[in-house]
């Protein structure tokens, strides 16, 4: 009996980790197969193409409003370099400066400028880089599709809408033909890039209006406001051409006449100030290697077509041409 | 002349036979609503996402094309995650619970690791998430790598391993121990043979519930800098990789309605992970309940 329980105590204790180690097993052998399949495609590649094969590790981390685009250039830029083990990570703008500054990542990928003290911060360690743009992204203003009363806003409009008063705000408060009811407010959460833009062109450092729900998750809020006829939100493009039907999108005047984001008045400026551009910063020293030097390369050359493809809106040839020079001079 | 007087008997349970009723059918639709719950949510995912759920889904990296988006190195990331966790939570927790119930003296200290354990099972997984990425990320520059984010979440589930292990080895009667103690075992012995094997049908159930928590942790990770997309598979522990319920997150936070089907999909292989990685041990378990 005493062996018995021995026996079964100590084949419980073992047992899990065996299970795992099993899983280990069959994971490896996965890994091996992936490996000579890649091998093999990239050994009939090279016999196609004249391109090298590049062999190396790029990291990337940032803005998770850029990840889409990130995905796809990876995803595109695997098929003609295999080699090279590219990652994508998206913990936020913010937390992807973070990593930047610790030297952890060759490329960071932002929904907004590099702040002040994140340039220092990076001084401090010795890290030098460069800042290229990758696309645009137009913040829209939107509001329910039974708002029937909100034709445009302006910028000081935006401004008394959004900022925080201390008391409830209503429709009327803003114009008084406008119906006497309150104002619910939708807003990206404090962390994110598309928030530090906002504040940056729209609150410009005024606490957010206490009343106003936060969400990460750019989806909950196109359902707050989609939910709500005295609702008002604001989030990147993409959500509300994917939403259209659900949503009225407001057009902003910019002090030179009420313009509604299209996808040509983002491309062009004209939607101005809430078009944004989106950012990647890369680290000069990595650029030094072929690899991230053919990476970003690839990444110019292609943001236009494939941030098209994933929502967002691609910048005027000339600024992707501008940052392929800008690189060449680093390489 | 009667013995019982049935009017009287009648009267006096009625009032408790309803009481009883009443409380049986509480307690059913308490049942019945998480049961149906749980159903909606998965007639959800399901009917969501088993349109995208296909060999190409297993086999496919992330795309910006839904078609195209797959989990594999996500699924096999999760894998080599808990091959990670199960391993160092069941040695660590399992052996801080027989210090701590057979070995520890009870006093101020052992009262007061007591209470800070308790104490961390209820502390926001954000901040392990905090911790791992500047003891392990950082400090012993592991990177993000299947180790340090393993051993992060080790962190995070011990203390539930440890509690859970502890109530097991209490429950084992004193008896027991006394007659092993009788027969002149040692106190090695007496754990081994005796208070183990009454105790680990409690201590698996604590091992699941922590493995289910690890494997659906999504915060901690994300903290860490876990890559999202990764075109290579492991080959170590010391290597990057991703995890399924950060691949999920990604998808449901897309703009584009095909990706949160993905997503949907996504959660089927997850909950089919973990339904598999738990009947192990519910058999082991069962197995072992009979016996004893």
């Amino acid at each position: 009996m005493k062996k018995r329980f021995k026996y079964v105590a100590t084949s419980l204790m073992v047992g899990s980790v065996l299970a795992f180690t099993a899983a280990c097993g069959a994971s490896d052998e996965g890994t091996g197969n992936g490996n000579g399949s890649q091998s093999n495609g990239s050994a009939t590649e090279s016999a196609n193409e004249e391109n090298k094969q590049l062999q190396g590790e790029i990291n990337i981390d940032g803005s998770s409003t850029v990840y889409p685009i990130m995905e796809a250039v990876v995803e595109e830029f695997g098929m003609e370099q295999p080699g090279v083990k590219v990652s994508v990570a998206s913990s936020g703008t913010g937390g992807g400066f973070k990593q930047f500054i610790a030297g952890t990542t060759d490329i960071s990928n932002a929904s907004r400028e590099i702040k002040d003290e994140e340039k220092a911060q990076l001084e401090e360690a010795g890290i030098d880089y460069t800042e290229l743009k990758l696309a645009n992204d137009g913040l829209s203003i939107v509001v329910n599709k039974e708002n029937d009363w909100v034709d445009h806003l302006t910028v000081e409009e935006l401004k008394e809408i959004w900022v925080d008063s201390g008391e409830t705000k209503k429709w009327s408060d803003i114009r008084p033909e406008w119906p006497d009811e309150e104002i619910k407010f939708y807003s990206p959460g404090t962390d994110s890039g598309t928030y530090d833009y906002f504040n940056e062109v729209i609150l410009e450092d005024s606490p957010i209006v206490e009343q106003a729900t936060l969400s990460e998750d750019d989806n909950i809020l196109v359902q707050g406001v989609a939910g709500d006829k005295n609702a008002i939100g604001f989030f990147g493009f993409a959500y509300y051409v994917e939403n259209k039907d659900k949503l009225k999108v407001v057009p902003v005047d910019g002090g030179s006449g009420a313009v509604e984001p299209t996808h040509d008045t983002v491309e062009s400026g004209e939607y101005a100030p809430l078009s944004r551009p989106l950012y990647i910063y890369v680290k000069n020293e990595s650029l030094k290697n072929e690899e991230t030097y053919e990476f970003v390369k690839f990444v110019m050359e292609n943001a236009g077509v494939l941030s098209e493809d994933v929502g967002y809106v691609k910048l005027k040839d000339e600024d992707y041409e501008e940052g392929l020079k800008t690189i060449e001079g680093l390489k | 002349m009667k013995l019982i007087n049935e009017s009287t008997i009648l009267r006096r349970m009625k009032p408790r036979l309803i009481k009883n009723l009443v409380f049986k059918c509480l307690f059913m639709a308490a049942t019945i609503f998480a049961l149906l719950v749980l159903g909606i949510l998965l007639y959800r995912v399901i009917t969501q996402g088993i349109g995208y759920l296909d060999w190409q889904f297993m086999q496919g990296l992330p795309s910006r094309n839904p078609e195209q988006a797959g989990v594999k190195t996500a699924l096999i990331g999760t894998v080599w995650l808990m091959a990670v966790v199960a391993p160092v939570t069941l040695f660590f927790g399992v052996g801080t619970a027989i210090y701590l119930e057979e070995y520890a003296k009870k006093g101020k200290f052992t009262t007061f690791i007591q209470v800070n354990i308790s104490n961390l099972a209820g502390v926001p997984s954000i901040v392990f998430g905090l911790l791992g990425l500047t003891v392990f990320v950082r400090a012993l520059s592991l990177g993000t790598s299947v180790i340090a984010a393993g051993l992060t979440m080790s962190l995070l589930v011990l203390p539930i391993i440890i509690v859970s292990s502890q109530e097991a080895i209490r429950a084992v009667p004193k008896e027991l121990r006394e007659a092993s103690y009788g027969m002149g075992a040692t106190k090695w012995q007496t754990i081994l043979r005796v208070v183990m094997p009454a105790a680990i049908p409690g201590i698996l159930t604590g091992g699941i519930l922590a493995l289910s928590r690890a494997i659906g942790e999504t915060a901690p990770l994300v903290v860490l800098g876990l890559p999202l997309f990764l075109a290579f598979l492991p080959q170590s522990v010391f290597d990057m990789f991703t995890v399924l319920p950060m691949q999920i997150y990604n998808w449901t936070g897309r703009p584009q309605e095909e990706f949160h089907a993905v997503a949907a999909a996504g959660i089927i292989v997850l909950l089919t992970l973990l339904i598999i990685m738990n009947s192990v041990a519910v058999y082991i378990r069962n197995k072992f309940q009979k016996r004893y």
